[in-house]
């Protein structure tokens, strides 16, 4: 089909429907990115409650509420949507609304394509809730761990084989389009260095997805082999090949890490430079330190396998480039520091989270530090020391992030100012209770607590309990969330300018808020 | 519900070990935890300064400054001599701690089982499986009703614990006969991975005499959390008189232990 030919069919969608069905067969960025972030919003709460299980039964130690292989399973489910149907579609979402109005481009470069990735997710996740209603259903972990999957004759993962294929599907077509829309629909004008850096981490991410997924989307296809055609490319006879399966699923799991940050990264650095009003410092930097990140990041999957026995001179390598990667993080938040050192800061609820992203951050970061140590790692591996420093960097890193960035572009997306007041407890509340949650695991660590397990030795109960009752206020505080975004969303609350902050630069501030269904009409190239 | 008496002998951080090789990982871990806080303290110091002093409300008219070759390059540098001082103690001790001695004195072969360990004493033919004790496997029924706060070591006991010698030279060989394992043992600064189909080495060398609890530490299934690891260190004398007595059992029962 000619491109007139798809504007054509694209105009007749748009006219001839209304209401719901205009929204639901649209292929509109901004609705599209609407729908992603609703989709990420109620998965918010699905991957939450999980969380909410998983903490009440290990409230105190002995099993009171569901059996262990339930916990595995709820665990395992937590974390897959959590990756997959919170973060990764909010970042999906944030790109779709917003990569457009930034780079001054009428729609995303493949709009056929990008309405089909997100109609894709709601599908899978069918499939992953499926899974659990099937009586095979496993609960062998959220890292698949072989050769456990295919012990426990998880004829049931047959749903969660579907299940990824289709996010593969989604999120590699999501990764092409947003690649393409930023090299190729950038207004007259726009280089490649005057974009905002939300548009270049979101650039490095693409490529690292475009060759991350294919490495999940093959080693799944082969583990299905050995699972239900009795294939042996892990398995028998020679078993001890399921070490190589961690190789593989690690060749992809660590990029992944990155593809859920880096996007985040980008969203701080549009946010810390409007509350300082001053430009990002060292802008050529962070773009740099962004791919050194990407680039890094396919050299160090070891490092969440050194237990398996691997020879001394790897270990060594993958060491001395994991700790590497803490030197362009290092240089990305000294920016940002340097960027509100002498500015002229003000402290509304997206700065709020984003100094708390800062922050927090830099706790899980030092902790990371402390696991790429591989002699002492031996000692932490596996225990509650693990979960607090991917908790830190993933909550209090990538959902912070992705809260500032809701707060910041809020009132564009929906003409409406959010309530500030609100918005502040909803920041003060979630940064006592998420350090109360997640502070003591630390400890837990230390002092010797596996992760995954649905009952613990009596040592560990009172940070546990603290552990707890904060996850428990965690999640409620949440509900402030969403009420304050319904709130913007059912049109409560006072109009929002077009240039919703004094300090704010950008494309997407020149638009009025919000902005009219076909922005920059006419792209020009 | 959180009672203050139990916070007396609570553990905060890694335990300090008997053995040297813990004791280098337990420096190392202290050395790294000091620095990355004094890092933390830091960033943290200069950001609450920022805020205190640099905020719209009282701007103090110094110049603004957005783009500064010289200071990045400080903070490029800085870090990557602050990880130098990571690299080399930890490039040490992991050379420390994966040369093996000259020769074993003692080998032990550890397999796990879903959801158990056998430990077979190498050089005398002769071993054992090594369960979650039985009352502790009754408590932590769902619905058992039992108060688990009652129970000593709680989930951290077995019925056969591996006994070994002092002041001796033990190889571990581990393996697995089902799914990947992992034999923990904080206090003796060991874990490996047991994987089945491929045999991982890991040695110690004990010199206190004691009891040291551990876990599985790899999610291998439903009871992963139910096969700890126990270690009773004893002399050497001691050691001979529980051997005798454990294979004349073995002979008496006729129970094989393979």
């Amino acid at each position: 089909m000619s491109d007139a030919a798809i504007k054509h069919v694209d105009r007749d969608i748009e006219k001839h429907s209304t209401g719901m069905r205009r929204k639901l067969f649209t292929t509109n960025h901004k609705v599209i990115g609407a729908l992603y972030l609703c989709f990420a919003l109620m998965m918010f709460f699905v991957g939450g409650a999980m969380a909410m299980i998983i903490r009440a039964e290990l409230f105190s130690p002995g099993v009171q509420y569901i059996e262990p292989n339930v916990f595995n399973s709820v665990t395992n489910l937590h974390a897959l949507v959590m990756v997959f149907g919170v973060v990764s579609p909010a970042i999906v979402g944030f790109a779709n609304w917003l990569l457009p109005m930034m780079i001054g481009a009428p729609n995303m470069a493949l709009p056929k394509i990008n309405a089909l990735s997100f109609w894709i997710l709601p599908i899978a996740f069918l499939f992953v809730f499926l899974e659990q209603l099937s009586p095979l259903a496993g609960g062998a972990g959220n890292l698949s761990i072989y050769p456990l999957t295919v012990l426990q004759g998880d004829k049931g993962s047959l749903y969660i084989f579907i299940a990824i294929y289709l996010l593969c599907l989604s999120y590699l077509a999501s990764a092409i389009n947003i690649s393409l829309t930023i090299l190729y629909a950038r207004t007259k004008g726009m280089g490649l260095l005057d974009m905002p850096m939300f548009a270049w981490t979101w650039l490095i991410t693409a490529f690292l997805l475009i060759a991350a997924i294919p490495v999940l989307l093959g080693f799944v296809t082969v583990l299905m082999a050995d699972i239900f055609y009795g294939t042996s490319f892990f398995g028998e006879p020679s078993p001890g090949i399921s070490a190589q399966f961690s190789n593989v699923f690690w060749f992809f799991g660590h990029p992944e890490v990155y593809i859920l940050i880096l996007p985040t990264f980008g969203i701080i650095s549009q946010v810390i430079p409007t509350f300082t009003r001053r430009p990002l410092f060292g802008y050529v930097s962070m773009v740099f330190a962004a791919a050194a990140i990407a680039i890094l990041s396919y050299l160090v999957w070891l490092h969440h396998m050194f237990m398996i026995g691997r020879p001394q001179g790897e270990s060594l390598l993958v060491m001395y480039a994991t700790m590497l990667i803490a030197v362009p993080i290092g240089l990305k938040v000294f920016n940002w520091l340097a960027t509100m050192w002498h500015s002229e800061m003000t402290f509304e609820a997206p700065m709020l989270f984003a100094i708390a992203f800062l922050m927090l951050f830099t706790i899980g970061g030092c902790s990371g530090l402390l696991l790429g140590m591989v002699p002492v790692d031996f000692q932490y591996k596996h225990t509650y020391f693990v979960v607090a420093h991917f908790h830190y960097v993933l909550v209090s890193g990538a959902i912070f992030a992705l809260m500032a960035g809701v707060y910041y572009w809020l009132p564009k997306w929906t003409g409406y100012m959010y309530d500030e007041k609100l918005a502040r407890l909803h920041f003060w509340l979630s940064i006592i209770s998420v350090n109360l949650l997640f502070f003591p695991q630390h400890f837990l660590g230390f002092a010797g607590m596996p992760r995954r397990v649905p009952d613990y030795s009596t040592q560990f109960s009172e940070w546990n309990a603290l552990s707890s009752i904060g996850g428990f206020a965690f999640g409620i505080t949440q509900l402030l969330l969403l009420w304050t975004v319904l709130k913007c969303v059912l049109g409560k609350g006072q109009r929002a300018a077009p240039q919703v902050w004094e300090g704010a630069r950008g494309l997407e501030w020149t638009l009025p808020s919000p902005p009219s269904h076909d922005s920059f009409k006419s792209q020009s190239q | 519900m959180l009672p203050l008496v139990a916070m007396a002998d609570y553990e905060l951080n890694l335990s300090r070990g008997v053995m040297s090789v813990k004791q280098e990982i337990y420096d190392l871990h202290l050395l790294a935890f000091i620095l990355v806080s004094g890092i933390g303290l830091i960033v943290f110091g200069l950001m609450i300064w920022s805020i205190i002093y640099h905020r719209k409300s009282r701007v103090d008219g110094e110049p603004h400054f957005h783009r500064d070759r010289k200071s990045e390059a400080i903070w490029t540098i800085i870090p990557i001599i602050i990880l130098l001082s990571f690299v080399a103690p930890a490039t040490r001790v992991l050379i420390f701690q994966e040369s093996s001695p000259q020769e074993a004195e003692m080998t032990i072969k550890v397999t796990g089982y879903q959801w158990r360990w056998h430990y077979q004493y190498e050089e005398e033919a002769f071993g054992f499986f090594s369960s979650l004790a039985p009352e502790h496997d009754a408590a932590r029924q769902k619905d058992s009703n039992i108060d688990v706060s009652s129970i000593e070591n709680y989930l951290l006991e077995v019925d056969n614990p591996l006994v070994v010698p002092i002041n001796t030279r033990i190889q571990f060989i581990y393996t697995s006969n089902d799914v990947i394992h992992a034999w923990w043992v904080p206090g003796l600064g060991v874990k490996h991975n047991a994987v089945p189909g491929f045999v991982n080495i890991g040695w110690t060398n004990i010199s206190e005499p004691g009891i040291y609890r551990g876990q599985c530490a790899e999610l291998c299934g439903r009871d992963h959390a139910f096969m700890p690891v126990v270690v009773k260190a004893v002399t050497q004398s001691e050691f001979n008189k529980w051997l005798t007595m454990k294979k004349h059992e073995q002979s008496e029962t006729g129970f094989e232990n393979k």
